[in-house]
């Protein structure tokens, strides 16, 4: 890493380094060190407790001395029939919630673009932005208050229904939820985007008789399609890693056949149970799927996207 | 300003495609406010005809006798004080170790950068996972202590990289001008550039507050002893785990009655709880638009 450290093409000396170094110590002193401090104790160290996924943990012995198991939690967990459960759980809240909830902010920042009212348009923003600072917690409760058995949704469909203890009903709860938080807010980077497109490309092309869709598919897809592509790859390397705090608050006793992901496992086994190697087996094979997501997703976007990923 | 395009009028397919487009805001609009506002109203009922009827505009129907229990909680005002104390000295540790990190990230010519930002990045997408973190933090004798929650988190490479995205948009000429007149790194940081960042030091400020005051989950894993709590963990109990603080309904006699109270209660304890952060946003808008500007630039 060190000899490749000089940048662009120009190659600078062993010695034009330490001579930079030693004139810029500053640099590395006082702005460097607190954030290389923190990552190393709370990113690197925690790193090697990997060790744990692979022996038979105990606090007494430490993470060098405790009994060597190899690969038997990776073994047991990928043989266990809730595997397959918890992994497809934590696959398909994810994708369909890419699929749902992925082009509503665009669609919105498209709609929010066509208002020629700047008052109305910025009364809207503030609205639809406000969910986002609900927290999870609040949301989870709303949700719950609503689609109880004597909560407002029943009592007005008549009805007695207790969606959350339906496993069948809780990845659209879940998704509906997130977009009902999300969408207005994640749209602001798209409505600062168009706003940034040429008034007159705009013109031009109403003045060539560009109708509405036209000018959306000629001039302002354009404009965002880089922030589209970031956001898509950024969306598609967090697939695995779900949100634990909100499934987790949207989880009943009843609905666990959908909604325990890893995550909620991972804590359950772990925290709760103790099981401190296998917990973290189970974590490490979560994180090694979403960077092989990542590298993989970022592969074809950089081909679809003239060599351009992230 | 947008341009009144007079003159040119709309074809009737445009007109029915804006129809359509506009109505599906619209309608997305009203989603958003109608759960809002029916927590609103709700919490101002009285317990019986929220139980019975739901919401009721006449006003026979209203009380505030659930925001005189929210309002007497001790745990409410004490998860309130504590969630506002890590959440301010959260946001400016995080936000301070951000910038001064990637002030350097941001010369080109920095020795050392690609293995910098190696190692940052790497932190983005891989970890040691919530045991070995939690082991850690424990040998580290961090558990029930306050530093739990503010220093893992302390420094974040995504603000950093816009943070560093920012200072690479203002010109160069200024840090040569200020080496003429004899400035240091740290007195040109401090004195000239950080006065420049105002729109996404706003950015990252709001956006740690709001983290910090919202989440839960190292709350819940790190902090035992019930003083340290945050709102979030009183929250959780009351809406999530369906105990109310007990304080609040104790003097009630009947339990039927006691329930509907609950129930009442959590309405009036969401308004109460989520109405700081809606009243303080509004006044960060102004900068949402350069700032995430700046964010959506590649680092």
């Amino acid at each position: 890493m060190e000899a490749k450290a000089s940048s662009g093409s120009r190659k600078r000396s062993t010695g034009q380094k330490l001579l930079y170094v030693k004139r810029n110590w500053q640099l590395y002193i006082f702005f460097l060190m607190p954030a290389l401090l923190l990552t190393a104790v709370f990113k690197y160290l925690p790193m090697g407790g990997i060790l744990m996924a692979f022996e038979d943990y105990n606090v007494r012995l430490g993470l060098l001395g405790s009994e060597w198991v190899g690969l038997d939690y990776f073994r047991r967990f990928l043989s266990s029939p809730d595997f397959i459960s918890y992994l497809l759980n934590t696959l398909k809240l994810s994708l369909y919630g890419l699929l749902w909830g992925f082009p509503v902010p665009i669609i919105l920042a498209l709609l929010l673009n066509q208002i020629r009212s700047v008052g109305i348009k910025k009364k809207i923003q503030l609205l639809i932005y406000a969910p986002n600072f609900i927290s999870v917690i609040v949301l989870c409760g709303m949700i719950r208050m609503f689609l109880s058995p004597i909560g407002p949704l029943n009592q007005v469909l008549g009805t007695e229904t207790n969606w959350m203890t339906m496993p069948g009903a809780f990845r659209t709860i879940y998704i509906a939820s997130g977009i009902w938080q999300g969408a207005g807010w994640a749209s602001i980077m798209y409505t600062a985007a168009l706003s940034n497109v040429s008034k007159e490309l705009e013109e031009a092309a109403t003045i060539d008789g560009a109708n509405i869709l036209e000018q959306v598919w000629y001039v302002q897809l354009p404009a965002i399609k880089n922030i589209i592509v970031i956001q898509f790859i950024l969306s598609a390397g967090n697939i695995m890693s779900v949100g634990f705090e909100k499934a987790y608050a949207l989880q009943t006793g009843m609905n666990l056949p959908t909604s325990e992901i890893i995550s909620t496992y991972v804590y359950k086994i772990g925290l709760l149970n103790g099981d401190y190697g296998y917990s973290t087996a189970v974590g490490i094979f979560n994180s090694l799927i979403n960077v092989i997501l990542l590298l993989f997703v970022n592969g074809i976007v950089s081909k679809l996207n003239d060599g351009e990923g992230l | 300003m947008r341009m009144q395009k007079i003159g040119v009028k709309r074809s009737l397919s445009d007109r029915v495609i804006l129809f359509v487009g506009f109505s599906l805001l619209a309608l997305f609009t009203v989603s958003i406010l109608v759960p809002l506002a029916y927590v609103v109203i709700a919490s101002f009922m009285d317990p019986n005809v929220l139980n019975n009827q739901g919401i009721s505009f006449r006003l026979k129907d209203w009380s505030l006798e659930a925001y005189r229990r929210v309002f007497a909680d001790a745990m409410i005002w004490r998860g309130f004080a504590n969630s506002f104390f890590y959440s301010v000295t959260a946001t400016a540790i995080s936000v301070f170790v951000t910038l001064l990190a990637a002030y350097p990230m941001s010369k080109k010519d920095l020795v050392g950068r690609r293995f910098f930002n190696a190692l940052f990045l790497i932190t983005m997408f891989f970890g040691g996972g919530l045991i070995p973190t939690f082991i850690l933090m424990n040998r580290l004798r961090l558990v029930n202590t306050i530093w739990a929650l503010l220093l893992p988190g302390a420094f974040n490479v995504w603000n950093m990289i816009l943070a560093r995205t920012y200072y690479q948009s203002i010109s160069k000429e200024l840090w040569e001008a200020a080496q003429i007149d004899g400035a240091t790194e740290i007195q040109y940081f401090l004195k000239i550039l950080i006065p420049l960042c105002k729109p996404i030091i706003a950015v990252l400020a709001l956006w740690g507050f709001v983290g910090m005051w919202n989440s839960y989950f190292d709350a819940m894993i790190y902090l035992n002893d019930a003083k340290l709590q945050p709102l979030q963990l009183v929250l959780r109990s009351i809406l999530v785990q369906n105990t109310p603080q007990s304080g609040m309904i104790a003097d009630i006699q009947s339990t039927a009655e006691m329930a509907k109270m609950a129930e009442l209660l959590k309405y009036s304890t969401i308004v109460v709880s989520s109405i700081p952060l809606l009243v303080m946003y509004p006044f960060f808008q102004k900068y949402f638009d350069k700032g995430i500007m700046a964010g959506s630039i590649k680092g």
